[in-house]
C-alpha cells in the first residue's frame, strides 16, 4: 500500500501522455489551471496544453524576493510555489453572495449566477494539499458549511506535483506537509529528468485510477520508483529552513508580552501580504452595496486580514489597534490556537509569507526566537 | 420624499476630483436622479442656496478667506464630504508648509503685494468637522459612487482603510516589490484606487496618502536595500499628501 491509502501502483507517461492527461480532462468537461509565468512569476492560470507550461524555468525565493531564472533541464514543474496559492480558486478573493431587488413591496432575491465550473487543478504542490485539506475542515468539516467553497471543491480534481527542486523559503519537511504528496490528490506526479523527460504518476482516487489507465502509459518499474524517491530525497535535502517543533503552542499562548512581539513590529508593515498569499488563511469581511435607486443591493465577501484595523473594529474602536498586537495575534493563531480549534497547525510549511512579505519578515525566524528566549530563560532559572 | 440637496465646492484645488461625478457617464443621469444638484458650479450655473444635506468639498485651505468660506458652508450642511488629496491631506500645495511661502509668491508673481495667502496649506478636517473623506489624487469614482449610495440608503459606505496591497492581492497582481524589485509605497498607502499602478507594473505613488497603520521607516528601510537613495525617499514622501503626518516625517527622515 502507498501512503494514500491506495495499492502502491504507478504508470509512466511520456511528455505526449501528460498533454493525453490535459486533453483527457478538457475532454471530461474540466477547466484545467496550472502554472503558468506572468508578470515576473509563476503563478497559475489556464493550460491547454504542456506548450503552456513555464518549461525549463525556475525560481529564486529569500525573504521578501522572489526572481525568475532558467534552468538547463527543461522541467515543466521545476520551480516552487509561486505567489498567488490556489486558494483563489476555491475561497475567492471576492464573492458575491446573494444581489436582491426591490419590486414594489416584494424582495426578490436572487443567488449568484456563476455555476462551479468542473476543474482540474495540475500541479498541485504536498504543501498545497495539505492547505486545501485545512481549508476543507474549516469551510466544510463544521456545522456551518461555506456552501460556496463546498459547491467548487466537489468539482474538483487534484493533480499533484511532488517537488524537484523547493525554494530557501520553503519549511514543508518541519511539518510533515512535503515534500513529497502523500495524500488528498487524485493523481501525483513526479518530474523524471534524469536523461529522459517522463513523469511517474500515481493515483490516489478512483477517479484518478481510471484516468490513467485510459491515458497512454506504461507500468512503472523498480527503477521508476528508485528515480521518483531519489527526487524526493534531493528535494528533502534543499530544505533547510525550519519551524521548532517542541514547545512553539506553549511559547505562543504563554507569552503574549513576549517583549520580541515589539521587536516584530518594528519592521512589519501591517500590510496584510502574508496573510493574503498564505494558502490557509480563510478570514473574510462582508460589505452590503446597494445601488442608486435604492432597489438592487447585494452582499459581498472578500478576503480581511487580522493585520487590519478594521478587521478588529468592534462598537467604539478596533480592538487590536497597534502592530505588535496584529502579529502576535496572526502568529499566534496560525501556529498555537488553530490547533485548538481545527487539531492541525495553520501553517504547512509553503514559505509564502517570508518570500513575499515587502519587509522580508521569516515566520520561522520569529517563532524560533521566541521559542529560543523562553527556554533560555526557563533554564537560566534552573526549570526543565 | 424629496431628493437629498447635493453641493459640490471646490477650494485650493485643481479640480479633477469634481470632475470624477461628471465622468461617472454610465451611473450620471442615475446619480441626478437620485439627488438634487442644487450647487455645483463646474456642471451647472444654476447655483442654488444652502442649506445642502451632502457637500462633496474639494480643495484644500491656503487663505483666511477660504478658511472663512468653509466654516460658513459647514454651517449650512447636514453631510461634509472632503474628496481627494487636497481636502484631506492638503494636497500637493501644502509643500509650501515646508518652505518660506513669502519668498515663493515673491518669486512667482510680478506684483507680490497682490497676494493674500496663508504660510500653509490645511485639509478641510484642519477647520471644521468633516462626516466621510474620499483620499486619492484624484478620487476613484467607484468610491464616490459607493459613497453616494450608502448615503442615500442610510447605510455605512465600504471605504477600506487598509494598505494598497490587500486591493493588490485581491487582484491577483504580483508583487512588483518582491518580484521585480521596484520600490512600492503600496504597503503603507490607502487603499481606493484598486491598486491601479502596481497592475501597470509600477510602483504605488501613494496617491491615497497614509493607510490606516503606516510603518514608514520600515518601508523606507526596505527601499534603501533596493537601491533607493535618500533623496528618492525623501522625495517619494514629498507628493500630492506630503503634509500628512506619517509621510511627512518619513520625508523629514530623509533630508
Amino acid at each position: 500500500m502507498s501512503a494514500s491509502g491506495f495499492p502502491k501502483a504507478g504508470v509512466v507517461l511520456s511528455l505526449d501522455g501528460l498533454q493525453a492527461l490535459i486533453d483527457a480532462l478538457a475532454a471530461r468537461g474540466y477547466q484545467v489551471l496550472g502554472p503558468v509565468e506572468h508578470d515576473g512569476a509563476i503563478g497559475t492560470g489556464h493550460i491547454a496544453g504542456i506548450a503552456d507550461l513555464p518549461a525549463g524555468r525556475t525560481d529564486r525565493q529569500e525573504a521578501g524576493s522572489y526572481r525568475l531564472d532558467d534552468r538547463d533541464d527543461g522541467a515543466l514543474f521545476g520551480y516552487a510555489v509561486g505567489p498567488g496559492s490556489w486558494k483563489r480558486h476555491l475561497h475567492r478573493p471576492i464573492e458575491t453572495l446573494f444581489k436582491v431587488r426591490r419590486v414594489g413591496d416584494e424582495l426578490s432575491f436572487e443567488p449568484p449566477r456563476e455555476p462551479p465550473a468542473r476543474t482540474a487543478l495540475l500541479g498541485v504542490r504536498s504543501c498545497e494539499l495539505a492547505a486545501i485539506a485545512i481549508q476543507d475542515r474549516v469551510f466544510q468539516g463544521g456545522r456551518y458549511v461555506n456552501t460556496e467553497y463546498a459547491a467548487r471543491r466537489a468539482n474538483i480534481f487534484l493533480v499533484a506535483v511532488n517537488c524537484g527542486d523547493p525554494a530557501s523559503t520553503c519549511f514543508c519537511s518541519s511539518l510533515n506537509t512535503g515534500p513529497r504528496a502523500r495524500r488528498g490528490y487524485d493523481i501525483a506526479l513526479t518530474e523524471l529528468v534524469d536523461g529522459r523527460h517522463e513523469f511517474l504518476a500515481e493515483p490516489g482516487s478512483d477517479s484518478g485510477a481510471a484516468l490513467l489507465a485510459y491515458l497512454p502509459n506504461r507500468p512503472a518499474t523498480e527503477a521508476d520508483w528508485q528515480a521518483a524517491d531519489a527526487v524526493a530525497a534531493h528535494a528533502a535535502a534543499q530544505i533547510h529552513r525550519r519551524l521548532p517543533a517542541e514547545g512553539l503552542k506553549e511559547a505562543l499562548q504563554q507569552h503574549p508580552e513576549h517583549p520580541h512581539w515589539e521587536e516584530v513590529a518594528a519592521r512589519c508593515l501591517a500590510c496584510a501580504n502574508c496573510t493574503n498569499v498564505c494558502p490557509t488563511c480563510f478570514c473574510t469581511t462582508i460589505d452590503d452595496h446597494s445601488d442608486l435607486d435604492g432597489h438592487g443591493a447585494a452582499r459581498v465577501r472578500r478576503w480581511d486580514s487580522c493585520f487590519n484595523g478594521d478587521f478588529s473594529y468592534v462598537h467604539g474602536g478596533a480592538v487590536r489597534t497597534q502592530t505588535r498586537s496584529r502579529y502576535r495575534q496572526w502568529l499566534t493563531h496560525k501556529l498555537a490556537n488553530w490547533w485548538d480549534q481545527f487539531g492541525t497547525s495553520g501553517c504547512v510549511g509553503c514559505g509564502r509569507c517570508i518570500a513575499w512579505c515587502p519587509a522580508g519578515i521569516d515566520l520561522t525566524v520569529e517563532a524560533t526566537s521566541i521559542v529560543d528566549s523562553i527556554s533560555a530563560e526557563a533554564k537560566a532559572h534552573g526549570v526543565a | 420624499m424629496a431628493r437629498p440637496r447635493l453641493a459640490v465646492v471646490k477650494f485650493a484645488s485643481c479640480d479633477g476630483c469634481q470632475l470624477s461625478l461628471l465622468d461617472c457617464e454610465d451611473e450620471l443621469l442615475a446619480v441626478a436622479g437620485a439627488v438634487e444638484i442644487a450647487n455645483f458650479p463646474e456642471a451647472s450655473r444654476a447655483m442654488q442656496p444652502g442649506p445642502y444635506d451632502v457637500t462633496l468639498v474639494e480643495g484644500s485651505i491656503t487663505t483666511e478667506h477660504d478658511a472663512a468660506r468653509l466654516r460658513a458652508l459647514r454651517d449650512e450642511t447636514l453631510i461634509l464630504v472632503s474628496i481627494g488629496a487636497c481636502a484631506t491631506s492638503g494636497g500637493i500645495q501644502a509643500l509650501r508648509n515646508f518652505a518660506d511661502v513669502g519668498e515663493m509668491v515673491r518669486a512667482v508673481y510680478a506684483r507680490p503685494d497682490f497676494i493674500n495667502t496663508l504660510a500653509t496649506s490645511t485639509p478641510v478636517a484642519a477647520h471644521v468637522k468633516v462626516d466621510y473623506e474620499l483620499r486619492g489624487c484624484p478620487i476613484d469614482k467607484g468610491q464616490l459612487l459607493e459613497l453616494v449610495s450608502a448615503l442615500l440608503a442610510g447605510r455605512r459606505p465600504g471605504l477600506p482603510s487598509h494598505s494598497v496591497c490587500v486591493e493588490c492581492k485581491l487582484a491577483g497582481q504580483v508583487c512588483v516589490m518582491v518580484a521585480h524589485g521596484t520600490p512600492c509605497l503600496g504597503p503603507v498607502t490607502h487603499a481606493g484606487c484598486g491598486s491601479l499602478c502596481p497592475g501597470y507594473h509600477r510602483g504605488c505613488y501613494g496617491c491615497f496618502g497614509p493607510a490606516e497603520t503606516t510603518n514608514t521607516t520600515s518601508l523606507a528601510a526596505q527601499w534603501q536595500a533596493l537601491g533607493a537613495s535618500q533623496r528618492d525617499i525623501h522625495r517619494a514622501f514629498r507628493t500630492f499628501n506630503a503634509a500628512s503626518e506619517p509621510f511627512r516625517k518619513e520625508a523629514d527622515a530623509h533630508g
